[in-house]
């Protein structure tokens, strides 16, 4: 009785968190009107401010450290009841659906560049090459879907290895320059390629796994039915939830360890016998391969797909989740994700301005907080463990 | 192939070169100073020739119609206001992050590149449409077979070529090249004997966005087309460029810059059947390059410090 009793008080404020944020966003996508989206974003800026004033952030953290299984759990709820609150309103479930692709994107670029320091600015390069493996495979091959995902992110990884050799050679600026050659070389072969369909681009066909077709509106009964959305919605989840649950154990194991010693410092990382070679190419396949994941899941919901979406801006954007969120941190990504995904959506009066204020942003946090909205903790190997 | 035509692409591929140069040098001088990539510098450019275009389209309203006159004073306002713009990023927001890490900085300039283009889209007029870039020098033009010789375009390279050698002595020369010189070796030293850093910085800075606005220039004459996202390409191709002549070095970058442009119209001579192709062939042999000297044709010299 007793430990459910302090089980419960270290939980509380994770669960109340969690109960706000998700309270706040079914509010927030709402909303129909401008004013009053203004008025929301300004309350919950507030709110996190007053909440970090009093102590109430750390408090948050210090629950979602020590109990971290129990508020997954929680968060996965959290999802599945905005999903299940909007479930005729196929723009929020569009919404939803777009950051968790870009969540499971971004859980790449982190791999990446959190941990083992490998500089990718491809990621949407990456990501259109899971698009396009996505929209051959369905439109011209028996192809199950399933198998798909996988072939778009095996895609995406082969052909990331093509990079490896100059990415592992060169340092910093230098493997820069590389990622970002192959992002623009890359939109413009689709741009000049006929084969797979030029500027206009491609069809692709909807998912079905073993006969449930996910582009049919949901009927149960006579009088219930739910956007095709949440099927896609509910699949992202799930996917979303394997690969933040291998980029977590990555990260505690001796794999995440070793990757953080060989971005930390490569010197001192090889005196100690770490092979630095091997930890780069380990994380440079994996990310790939979850951003390849995650473009083709993508082209399968959006059902079209054309060069202008992986442009060298679009990689941008990725990596500014990543340093937004606070780089190496999972948790950090899915805020920035939705900050960055669901407010410009949101906020229609700014649309024609919101490249232009999303970058002063990114300036203003680079200037005053370089670590991130929420920057990455010690690492915790046994829940409840404190640093002292 | 004949030799008028084959002139022609050579013609064009110098033209091209030269301006990949220029921006490659600034992207060169701000690595030698602060050890980081200014990715701005690209829509910097962009903002030197909009700058330039309103310069004309006020002097026209103001009556100065002699054309000298008008590309001195378009090329002096420009180069101005993009100096100032370059000194100011340079003082607020590359130097508070001197010591954070350089995929900040990276990401910052590249942000900055974004809310300047943008900028440039929303607020000059019918910024979203290319505009009409005057022509404001002689366009007669020598015919030679298949091939012609337009004066502007010579000109355009004569001045490209004055304005690298310039640098040259600038750098090499001059009193504050030396200051420069010292500071992209190692500010710590060039600080204790008695060089302003932040304000050799910020001239060095001046300085290479200077040069973007001349190549903007140089870009709207010869094309007589700017837009407002032509800067992210010539970044990226100028930033390329630098990298692959090797890092802080100037003749490296204009080696670069001149490879690059080589690179494009070898693609377009050795592939007439896939000209389209002539940018992913580019980048190809960019990464290539790259695998095959990690630190650039002329190597930047590390020591690395345990």
């Amino acid at each position: 009785m007793r430990r459910a009793r302090s089980l419960l008080a270290s939980l509380l404020p994770g669960l109340v968190s969690a109960a706000g944020v998700t309270v706040y966003v079914i509010l927030l996508m709402s909303v129909e009107s401008q004013a009053g989206v203004v008025a929301l974003l300004a309350a919950g800026v507030l709110a996190v401010l007053a909440a970090a004033r009093f102590g109430a952030v750390a408090r948050v953290a210090r629950a979602f450290a020590e109990q971290e299984n129990y508020l997954n759990l929680m968060v996965i709820l959290a999802v599945l009841a905005v999903t299940g609150f909007f479930y005729e309103d196929h723009f929020v479930l569009l919404m939803v659906t777009t950051v968790i692709v870009y969540v499971i994107a971004c859980l790449g670029l982190n791999l990446q560049f959190g941990y083992s320091g490998v500089l990718n600015f491809a990621g949407a390069a990456f990501f259109g090459i899971g698009c396009y493996t996505a929209a051959v495979l369905t439109m011209n091959t028996p192809v199950p879907h399933l198998v798909v995902l996988l072939a778009g992110g095996v895609m995406a990884a082969v052909i990331g290895s093509l990079l490896i050799l100059p990415v592992l050679r060169t340092r910093s600026h230098y493997s820069a320059v590389v990622t970002i050659a192959f992002s623009l070389l890359f939109k413009i072969f689709l741009e000049v390629n006929d084969t797979l369909g030029g500027p206009q681009g491609l069809r692709v066909a909807g998912m079905n796994v073993l006969g449930w077709e996910f582009n049919d509106d949901i009927e149960i009964g006579e009088d219930f039915e739910a956007a095709f959305y949440v099927s896609y919605a509910v699949v992202g989840l799930i996917l979303l939830v394997l690969a933040f649950a291998l980029v977590r154990r990555l990260e505690r194991s001796w794999i995440g360890l070793n990757m953080d010693a060989v971005r930390l410092d490569e010197t001192a990382a090889a005196c100690f016998g770490l092979s630095i070679v091997r930890w780069k190419i380990t994380a440079f396949t994996l990310g790939n391969f979850l951003i390849g994941v995650a473009g083709a899941f993508y082209a399968m919901m959006i059902g079209f797909i054309a060069p202008t979406n992986f442009t060298f801006g679009d990689s941008l954007i990725l990596v500014s989740i990543v340093l937004l969120g606070g780089m190496g941190n999972p948790w950090g990504l899915v805020v920035a994700t939705v900050i960055l995904i669901i407010v410009p959506e949101k906020l229609q009066a700014i649309q024609e301005y919101r490249f232009l204020l999303f970058a002063a942003l990114v300036i203003l946090i680079l200037l005053f907080r370089p670590a991130g909205l929420l920057p990455r903790q010690l690492r915790t190997y046994l829940p409840g463990w404190q640093p002292r | 192939m004949d030799v008028g035509l084959f002139s022609q692409y050579v013609m064009n591929g110098l033209m091209l070169g030269m301006m990949y140069a220029l921006v490659a040098v600034g992207f060169t001088l701000f690595f030698g100073v602060m050890d980081i990539i200014n990715f701005s510098h690209g829509d910097v450019l962009t903002v030197g020739a909009f700058a330039g275009l309103a310069t004309y389209l006020g002097l026209v309203e103001i009556g100065v119609s002699w054309p000298p006159a008008q590309v001195a004073i378009v090329l002096a306002v420009a180069i101005v206001c993009t100096a100032g713009l370059g000194a100011i990023v340079a003082k607020y927001l590359v130097l508070p992050l001197k010591d954070a890490p350089a995929l900040n900085t990276l990401l910052l300039t590249l942000m900055l590149g974004t809310v300047l283009h943008e900028a440039i889209r929303l607020f000059y007029p019918l910024g979203a449409n290319p505009q009409r870039f005057p022509s404001l020098l002689p366009t007669d033009a020598y015919t030679f077979g298949n091939f012609t010789l337009r004066i502007d375009n010579m000109m355009l390279l004569l001045a490209g070529t004055a304005v690298i050698v310039g640098i040259h002595l600038l750098i090499n020369k001059t009193k504050l090249g030396l200051a420069i010189r010292a500071v992209a070796q190692d500010s710590e030293t060039a600080k204790t004997m008695g060089i302003n850093f932040t304000l050799i910085v910020l001239i060095t800075f001046a300085i290479g966005s200077g040069l973007a606005a001349f190549a903007g220039i140089l870009h709207g004459l010869y094309y007589s087309e700017i837009n407002f996202a032509m800067g992210l390409l010539l970044g990226v191709i100028g930033f390329s460029s630098a990298i692959v002549g090797g890092l802080g070095n100037i003749y490296g970058a204009i080696i670069g810059g001149f490879l690059f442009a080589a690179l494009q119209t070898i693609g377009v001579l050795a592939m007439p059947f896939a000209s389209a192709y002539k940018d992913v062939f580019a980048f190809g042999v960019i990464i290539l390059i790259m695998a095959w000297r990690p630190t650039g044709l002329i190597r930047e010299k590390i020591s690395e410090r345990v």
